[in-house]
C-alpha cells in the first residue's frame, strides 16, 4: 500500500476539482486515466510539487473558459500535463509532435510500445 | 495543437494520441513506468470514493453478528476490517428499517465520514441542505429522489468533529444469492448519507 491517495491531489476543489461520479474518480476514456496517473507519477517522483501542476491547470481551464474552448476536463488536464513536461525539459516538442504522428499514422501502435519497454 | 484533425486509421482521439505519445517517451527516458502508472490509478480509483464504507455495509448485511458490533460500537467494528473512520471521531453507525429511515447532516459545518466515505458531496456542504435537514427532512429528501412512505418516521443526525455518523441502508429485496463484493457494488455515497437507498440489483 505504498500509493495511497495524496489528499493534495485527491481534494482538489474549485475548477480545477477531479472530476467525480459518487465520489469515486471518473474517467471517460482509457486515456484520461493515463494521463492522470502521468502526472500523478511524476509529482510522486519529485520532477514538480502538486502545487505547480495545479496552478498550470487551472489557468489551462482560465483560458479555455475565456476563450470560450468547449474541451473537457481531460483535455484541459492534457494541455496543463504537456506544457509542463516540455518547461521542464523532461521531453522536447519536436519529440512529441514526431512521436504523436507516428501513432496517427499508424507507423507505431500499442504492440511497438509493450516490445520497447523493458 | 498542431497535430489535431490528422487522418489516422482507427479515428483515435488526438488526446488519445498525444496521451500514447507522452506515455511512450516517458517511458523510455526511463521517467516512468507503464506499472507504476497502473497501480496509481487504481489506487486513485478505489480509495477515494465511497467503497470502504459500502465494504463495511456489505458485511453488515451478510454477518448479523458484524452488524450488531458495528451498531454497538463503530468505531472498533470499522478497524476490524481494517479501515480507519478517521479524525480522532467516534463512529456511531445507524441502521435503515422498514419503519425508521436515518439521515446525515451536519449543520454547523461540514462534518463528514471521510475516512469511510471519501470526500462530502457538493451539496452536503450548502447552507440549504444543513439548515433544511433538521427542519423539514421529508421535502429535502423528496427533492433529492427520495419519496418515503408517510409512515416512515425520519430521524436526522448531526455530526459534529467528536461524532461522525453512517447509514446502514436497508439491504434491497432479490439479493438473497449475491456475494459480499457484489451486494457492496449496490451501496453508493448517498444510501450511507441517508438520501438514497440502496441501488436495486440489476435483473440477469
Amino acid at each position: 500500500m505504498t500509493s495511497s491517495p495524496d489528499p493534495q491531489i485527491a481534494n482538489m476543489e474549485g475548477t480545477e476539482a477531479l472530476p467525480r461520479k459518487n465520489g469515486e474518480l471518473t474517467f471517460e476514456a482509457l486515456w484520461e486515466g493515463r494521463v492522470f496517473g502521468m502526472a500523478v507519477a511524476l509529482n510522486d517522483q519529485g520532477a514538480y510539487p502538486w502545487r505547480e501542476f495545479r496552478d498550470q491547470l487551472v489557468a489551462e481551464i482560465k483560458a479555455a473558459d475565456v476563450s470560450g474552448t468547449p474541451t473537457s476536463y481531460y483535455e484541459r488536464f492534457l494541455a496543463s500535463f504537456e506544457k509542463l513536461v516540455l518547461a521542464k525539459g523532461l521531453l522536447t516538442a519536436a519529440d512529441l509532435d514526431a512521436r504523436t504522428a507516428e501513432y496517427a499514422s499508424g507507423a507505431r501502435d500499442d504492440e511497438d510500445d509493450h516490445d520497447h519497454d523493458h | 495543437m498542431s497535430m489535431s484533425g490528422g487522418h489516422h486509421p482507427e479515428q483515435e482521439s488526438f488526446a488519445a494520441l498525444r496521451t500514447k505519445a507522452l506515455e511512450s517517451l516517458l517511458v523510455e527516458k526511463g521517467l516512468l513506468a507503464s506499472d507504476a502508472i497502473d497501480t496509481l490509478v487504481q489506487a486513485y480509483e478505489q480509495d477515494i470514493g465511497p467503497r470502504n464504507g459500502a465494504k463495511v455495509v456489505a458485511r453488515a448485511w451478510v454477518d448479523p453478528a458484524y452488524r450488531q458490533r458495528l451498531l454497538e460500537n463503530g468505531t472498533a467494528a470499522i478497524a476490524e476490517l481494517g479501515f480507519v473512520s478517521g479524525q480522532g471521531s467516534e463512529f456511531v453507525v445507524v441502521q435503515n428499517t422498514p419503519t425508521i429511515h436515518n439521515l446525515i447532516v451536519c449543520t454547523l459545518c461540514s462534518c463528514y465520514p471521510s475516512g469511510l466515505l471519501g470526500l462530502p458531496p457538493k451539496w452536503y456542504k450548502d447552507f440549504a441542505y444543513r439548515s433544511r435537514a433538521v427542519i423539514e427532512p421529508r421535502q429535502v429528501l423528496r427533492e433529492l429522489g427520495l419519496d418515503l412512505d408517510d409512515t416512515a418516521e425520519i430521524q436526522v443526525w448531526d455530526s459534529t468533529a467528536e461524532l461522525r455518523y453512517m447509514v446502514i441502508p436497508e439491504r434491497p429485496i432479490g439479493t438473497e444469492g449475491m456475494t459480499e463484493e457484489d451486494l457492496a457494488q449496490l451501496v453508493t455515497r448517498d444510501a450511507m448519507i441517508g438520501v438514497a437507498n440502496a441501488t436495486a440489483p440489476a435483473i440477469v
